[in-house]
């Protein structure tokens, strides 16, 4: 978020490098079921993104003294791999990626119906195969899908997006370019039913009336990316349908 | 942080006197605790503060070296910021290095000072491509009655503004005051049940279901946010917590001066 570049990040009929409008978000594509060792496994990608997600559990809480004798706990590793950005990233946890699982697991333990499973841990891991901006909405919208592909009781799935500022235009779902060079970003994801925010950050210089446009785009893509969660469900469901037809 | 049990009577009592919009210490849900800064109290820092919001005390101290610049800033300062959560300031904090509490705490402290460009750090380069001058802000928690969010924004900012460049000490120049534009101050609101207060106190934080930090610059616009907790929050409660965010932001400026 340096704000600073020459190079044009909206045009003036208002198309982006990417040939997108200040309002479209880059294409999705979700398949659950990916993983053959996983309880629940999700693929996404959004425009360059590539995200793999998969959920363990509910099973034994490890370490023990984490436990909560009245409901599961949810513990999430977001993980970059080191060829996933241009430079190679250092493996292993950095603050960046503690903080980002924190969050994510917490925008979980909304929906997640935790109390069904007292002692329990659902364990949820999100490995960032390919980064293009992005990748946190991009992992927690995997992750959704992956938790419901496990079984796994919930009140709803959490879509999120992205959206933010770049040569003064307020975006949506941000790609690279526009997250280096632009002014704001605002990741965001809402439980769709209720419209409730559950994880909201920000970072960049917005007005009142910028940061309310951009959440309005937002909250919009987020309930578009939710039909395609849905979808990819449905999907994994009619193939499993079937293949236990043809036993 | 979270792993402290709060009494059911004490969470009743909590939340009925909200239905009234009362709070135990007396305050309404839109007060914050009084603030004591003690600026420059630590002689062996480049810069420093010990603030009190209410019962909650942090100090935080600044240290300016030389040191190489990132490869893709050059002609820039580096800023970083830690912050630890010793187990002098509570029972409920362990020794040993950082957990995720308080990397979140460092990460959103830092993110409204960097982001409002509170340090000019284009004036900390030394020698283009070679050598600047690195600022390492690092936070304690002392004492800990709630809100370390905001308790550690206004201790970062104050000892920023009290902090010199050490030129003469490593060589580099006369000393000169860190160059500062602007004062980023971050307001946080919890939620609970379904009241939102502001700058809660241990006890509040403890029973409540989402924190959203919100942090502003002299204008009153928006900088970084953070939407912490299990809990969620509702377009309108973000546009409340937005208003009071402008509003005390603008108080507390004033207060510290």
């Amino acid at each position: 978020m340096s704000g600073q570049t020459d190079m044009i990040l909206v045009d003036k009929k208002g198309m982006r490098i990417d040939g997108r409008k200040t309002d479209e978000h880059r294409p999705v594509h979700i398949e659950a079921g990916v993983l053959s060792n996983a309880d629940g496994s999700a693929y996404l990608e959004i425009g360059k993104n590539k995200v793999l997600a998969a959920v363990y559990g509910p099973r034994e809480c490890h370490p023990r003294h984490l436990q909560d004798p009245t409901k599961a706990i949810i513990q999430c590793k977001y993980n970059m791999e080191a060829f996933s950005v241009s430079d190679r990233k250092r493996p292993g946890p950095d603050r960046r990626s503690i903080e980002i699982s924190k969050i994510i697991a917490e925008a979980l333990e909304r929906v997640v119906l935790t109390e069904l499973y007292p002692r329990a841990s659902i364990d949820v891991y999100i490995e960032i195969l390919q980064a293009n901006a992005g990748t946190r909405c991009a992992g927690l919208t995997a992750a959704s899908v992956a938790l419901a592909d496990a079984g796994i009781p919930m009140r709803d799935i959490i879509p999120a997006v992205a959206a933010g500022k770049a040569d003064g235009h307020v975006l949506l779902d941000l790609n690279k370019e526009e997250d280096n060079y632009g002014q704001a970003d605002v990741p965001l994801a809402i439980v769709p039913s209720t419209d409730e925010i559950v994880l909201l950050q920000m970072d960049g210089n917005m007005t009142r009336k910028e940061f309310d446009k951009a959440l309005d785009m937002a909250f919009g893509a987020c309930h578009e990316i939710y039909e395609i969660q849905k979808t990819a469900l449905k999907e994994r469901y009619a193939v499993s349908k079937e293949d236990d037809g043809d036993e | 942080m979270s792993e402290h049990v709060i009494s059911e009577i004490k969470r009743d009592h909590i939340m009925n006197l909200l239905k009234e919009g009362r709070r135990e210490d007396g305050r309404g849900v839109d007060d914050i605790r009084d603030i004591q800064v003690t600026a420059g109290c630590i002689e062996s820092a480049d810069g420093s503060a010990r603030v009190k919001l209410g019962r909650t005390e942090v100090i935080a101290g600044v240290k300016i070296i030389p040191g190489t610049p990132f490869a893709d800033t050059p002609d820039s300062g580096v800023l970083t910021m830690g912050a630890e959560l010793i187990p002098m300031a509570h029972s409920s904090f362990e020794s040993g290095p950082p957990g995720e509490d308080a990397i979140e705490l460092a990460r959103v402290v830092d993110r409204g000072i960097r982001e409002s460009g509170m340090v000019d750090v284009k004036q900390l380069c030394i020698t283009a491509g070679e050598e600047v001058w690195m600022c390492f802000v690092d936070i304690y928690a002392l004492d800990y009655d709630g809100n370390l969010f905001d308790a550690c924004n206004i201790a970062t900012v104050c000892a920023l503004r009290t902090a010199v460049i050490p030129g003469e000490q490593y060589g580099k120049g006369e000393n000169r005051p860190l160059p500062v534009t602007c004062t980023p101050i971050s307001v946080t609101s919890v939620k609970i049940g379904n009241d939102l207060i502001l700058d809660p106190n241990f006890d509040e934080e403890m029973i409540s279901s989402a924190r959203l930090t919100v942090t502003t610059d002299d204008d009153g616009n928006f900088r970084a946010m953070q939407k912490g907790g299990r809990g969620s929050i509702t377009r309108d409660e973000l546009s409340l917590c937005l208003d009071r965010a402008v509003e005390k932001g603008e108080a507390i400026r004033k207060i510290i001066g």
